[in-house]
């Protein structure tokens, strides 16, 4: 990553009724995510997508604000809403969502700023590829690409556009343990070096306690634990994830954090 | 046997799908794009010419862009020729009983791409029109394209709304189904030209086929 990134803490206030799947759900949430990777960790159905999607700009909620730093995001006092491409959100959708029409190259290439020559994008994602280790993939297309190699392009192509806030939806949910293990390692190095605000939803526990430097705990659309993965996880070994786990026993002193990144 | 209609059956239809591309695109990226009050009666609307009697669908036509008509006197005006009896008639007659097809065909296309897909190109950055055009299009596009052949084929054939806003004047206005009617008519060989216009549907649907298995092979 070129850019010295500027860090800005993500505040984030939601009061919404959704509706969908025949039911409405009430959502309640108010926290201020800073750099690092805080994880939004709960079952399915507690609100956690929904917030990822705010935050993105996806979705118009009805009350609340999302800022990032002094940038008004969205207000429903004021009525202020930027689009998703006036954020600079970094989203990882847990189905990827590559462009299945392109190769790796031209899909991490799409998010990059159009003052950039054709040759700077493409030597940029080859360098991106490269960070990744999908450099192989370059002029593949997604649909020959296996579960981690998606992951990878996926990965890449977020990070192209310099965000200012990385979003991950289960980002892992589809991969086998030592995939997880890998890109968890990947994902942790990068939010490091980006210096950013990272939000990423799981409901896998081994995840959230090798990953977060922070967990909010969520249940029925509320904030009901705030903490360090120690405090918030400890006391839930009962979780029903907890057996089929696949990252059980990647604590975070096995993810080592280089101090100094290179290119 | 004479094969003027057949080359003007194969213009008149060019024309007519080129138009219906434009037009029908158009209509669907509207229709599956912006929500608006009465769109399913827009959808119904458009669509209706695929389902009424040719000859009603004519009337309507005529009743549009005959002499008498705002349309057909804007033209004269403009051209001093009729729309009318007169190729341009054959085009717009082909057009409307085509155009239906292609925006069915480019509604459906639109609305099965991925919506999470263009949501990740809003979130690359992309505004509402370049995600359209780069993704959203794009992905769509063996599903129009298989529309747009169907549309061809319908263009080629039509005989009911020719007739009636065209007229079937020989060497002017007679289109291919038409000839063949009235070579039958006259008890005269039609066998050659039924012969063209069954091989050319036949290709048309063998194409639209293979663009169908071609799309799934490349999307999965």
């Amino acid at each position: 990553m070129s850019e010295k990134p500027k860090s800005s803490a993500l505040d984030i206030a939601l009061h919404v009724v959704r509706e969908g799947h025949g039911q409405s759900f009430q959502l309640d949430v108010e926290f201020t995510a800073h750099t690092g990777i805080n994880i939004l960790f709960g079952p399915s159905g507690s609100g956690k997508s929904t917030i990822l999607q705010a935050v993105a700009g996806l979705y118009r909620p009805g009350k609340g604000h999302i800022r990032l730093g002094d940038e008004v995001w969205s207000e429903s006092q004021s009525g202020v809403f930027l689009p998703p491409e006036k954020r600079g959100v970094a989203y990882l959708f847990q189905s990827l969502a590559l462009f299945p029409h392109m190769t790796a190259t031209q899909n991490v290439c799409y998010g990059m700023s159009r003052q950039l020559s054709r040759a700077q994008r493409e030597e940029r994602a080859h360098d991106l590829l490269g960070r990744v280790g999908a450099n192989h993939l370059s002029s593949r297309k997604p649909k020959t690409f296996s579960g981690g190699e998606a992951q990878r392009v996926a990965l890449a192509r977020a990070l192209a556009t310099s965000p200012r806030v990385l979003l991950l939806d289960e980002p892992f949910s589809a991969l086998d343990r030592d995939l997880r293990v890998q890109l968890a390692q990947l994902v942790v190095e990068l939010v490091h070096e980006l210096g950013i605000p990272a939000l990423q939803v799981t409901h896998n526990h081994g995840e959230a306690a090798s990953m977060g430097s922070r967990v909010l705990k969520m249940s029925n659309g509320r904030i009901v634990e705030d903490g360090s993965p120690g405090e918030v996880l400890e006391d839930h070994r009962d979780f029903s994830d907890i057996g089929k786990t696949p990252m059980l026993g990647l604590l975070p002193h096995t993810l080592k954090v280089p101090h100094t990144l290179k290119e | 046997m004479n094969w003027d209609p057949l080359w003007l059956s194969y213009k008149v239809a060019t024309i007519a799908t080129l138009m219906s591309i434009i037009v029908g695109v158009g209509v669907a990226t509207l229709l599956s794009q912006v929500r608006f009050r009465g769109r399913e009666l827009v959808d119904a609307l458009v669509t209706v010419p695929m389902v009424m009697p040719p000859t009603v669908l004519g009337y309507y036509v005529l009743t549009a862009v005959g002499k008498n008509s705002w349309l057909g006197q804007t033209y004269e005006s403009l051209t001093g020729g009729h729309i009318a009896f007169s190729v341009v008639g054959c085009v717009i007659a082909a057009f409307v009983g085509s155009v239906p097809l292609v925006i069915k065909s480019a509604r459906s296309a639109l609305e099965r791409v991925d919506p999470t897909v263009v949501r990740a190109a809003r979130t690359l950055g992309a505004s509402p029109l370049r995600a359209y055009l780069t993704v959203q299009l794009p992905l769509a596009a063996p599903g129009i394209a298989a529309g747009v052949m169907l549309a061809f084929a319908r263009a080629l054939g039509d005989f009911g709304v020719t007739v009636m806003v065209a007229g079937s004047i020989p060497g002017q206005t007679q289109t291919a189904a038409l000839y063949v009617y009235e070579q039958v008519a006259k008890q005269a060989p039609a066998g050659a030209m039924v012969a063209v216009l069954t091989a050319t549907a036949i290709g048309v649907l063998y194409a639209v086929n293979s663009i169908g298995r071609r799309a799934d092979v490349q999307y999965g």
